[in-house]
C-alpha cells in the first residue's frame, strides 16, 4: 500500500506538480484543439496561446501570494 | 542535419547536464564524508536501473502509432516542461530562491556527517541509499526526456548519446574541480530546457490533436522563439513588480 501511494505520488508530482490548475488547463486546451480540428476549424494558434496564458496566470498567482 | 536533430541533442544534453550537476553534488557530499565504496555502488546501481528504463521503454514506445505517441508524449512533455518553465520564471524574477549547489553541498555534508554508522558492517547503507536515490531521482527526469524525444523522432540513440555525453562532461568537471559545480549557470540552463520542453510539447501535442502546423517542421523554431520571448517578458514584468513592492531589494 505504501509503495502504491509513493508510486502515485511520484507520477502526480511528475505530471501535475505544484499547480494542478495548469495541468487541468492544458487538458482543456488539448480537448478544445482536438474538437475544433475535428470539425474542420484550424486551431494551430490555440495551444501556444493557452500555454502562454496558463504560464502567466500561474506565476502571477504565486507572485501575488508571496507579495 | 535538420533543426530538429540539433534541438533534440541540445535539449537532452542540457537537461541531462543540469540534473547531473545536482546528482554530483549529492554523491560528492556523501562520498567525501563517509567514503567512496558504498557511495559508488549506489551510483552504479542507480545507473543500471536508469539504463534498463531507457532500454525497455524506448523501443517499446517506438511500436506505438506515431500519431498517438506524439499526442501522449507531447501532452506529458508540455505538463512537465511547463513546470520547469514556471519555476524558472519565478526563480529568475526573485519569487523563488535560486538553486545553489554550494549550499546544497554543505547541507548534504552535514546530514551525511550526522547520520549514524553501523559498526562492523562493510557496506555503509546510508551512503548507498543517498547516492542511489540522488542519481535515480535526478536521472528519471533525464530518462523521461531521452525516451520521449528519442521515440517520437526515432532518434533514441542520439538522445541517449547526448544525455551520456552531458553526464560524462559533468563527472570529468567534478573530478577536475573536486567540488560541487557551483559556477555552472544552472538556473539559466533550466530556463532554456523549460522553454524547449514546453515548445516540443506544444508542437507534438498539437500534431497529435490534429493540428497541421503552418510551415511544417519549421514551426518548432517559431514556437521556441515565442515561448522564450513571452516567458522573458513575464520574468521582466514580475521582477519589476517585485522591486516596486520591495524597493529595499533593488539595491542588493
Amino acid at each position: 500500500m505504501k509503495f502504491v501511494r509513493a508510486f502515485g505520488r511520484f507520477w502526480w508530482d511528475f505530471i501535475v506538480g505544484d499547480d494542478w490548475r495548469v495541468a487541468a488547463g492544458l487538458g482543456g486546451a488539448f480537448a478544445l484543439t482536438w474538437l475544433l480540428e475535428d470539425n474542420g476549424i484550424t486551431a494551430w494558434w490555440l495551444l501556444p496561446l493557452a500555454v502562454a496564458a496558463l504560464l502567466l496566470e500561474s506565476v502571477l498567482r504565486e507572485a501575488r501570494a508571496s507579495d | 542535419m535538420s533543426s530538429h536533430v540539433v534541438i533534440i541533442f541540445l535539449a537532452t544534453f542540457l537537461a541531462s547536464g543540469v540534473e547531473a550537476v545536482e546528482a554530483l553534488t549529492i554523491v560528492l557530499a556523501v562520498g567525501v564524508v563517509r567514503g567512496w565504496r558504498s557511495t559508488l555502488i549506489g551510483v552504479g546501481a542507480a545507473s543500471v536501473v536508469l539504463a534498463a528504463v531507457i532500454a525497455s521503454l524506448g523501443p517499446a514506445l517506438q511500436n506505438i502509432p506515431i500519431g498517438t505517441l506524439r499526442f501522449v508524449v507531447g501532452a506529458l512533455l508540455l505538463a512537465f516542461g511547463l513546470q520547469w518553465l514556471r519555476k524558472a520564471v519565478l526563480r529568475a524574477s526573485g519569487y523563488k530562491p535560486l538553486h545553489d549547489e554550494a549550499e546544497a553541498f554543505t547541507r548534504e555534508r552535514e546530514q551525511a556527517g550526522a547520520a549514524a554508522r553501523r559498526p562492523g558492517s562493510e557496506m555503509d547503507w546510508y551512503s548507498f541509499t543517498v547516492a542511489f536515490k540522488g542519481v535515480l531521482l535526478e536521472g528519471l527526469e533525464v530518462a523521461f526526456i531521452v525516451v520521449t524525444f528519442g521515440a517520437t523522432q526515432g532518434r533514441l540513440g542520439l538522445a541517449t548519446a547526448a544525455a551520456a555525453a552531458a553526464a560524462l562532461v559533468v563527472i570529468v568537471a567534478g573530478f577536475v574541480v573536486r567540488g560541487p559545480l557551483a559556477r555552472v549557470p544552472e538556473n539559466t540552463l533550466k530556463y532554456a530546457v523549460g522553454v524547449m520542453l514546453t515548445s516540443f510539447g506544444i508542437f507534438w501535442g498539437g500534431e497529435g490533436a490534429g493540428v497541421d502546423w503552418p510551415g511544417g517542421d519549421a514551426a518548432i523554431l517559431v514556437i521556441i522563439a515565442f515561448m522564450a520571448l513571452f516567458s522573458l517578458a513575464v520574468t521582466r514584468e514580475l521582477r519589476r513588480r517585485r522591486l516596486a513592492l520591495r524597493p529595499a531589494e533593488a539595491g542588493g
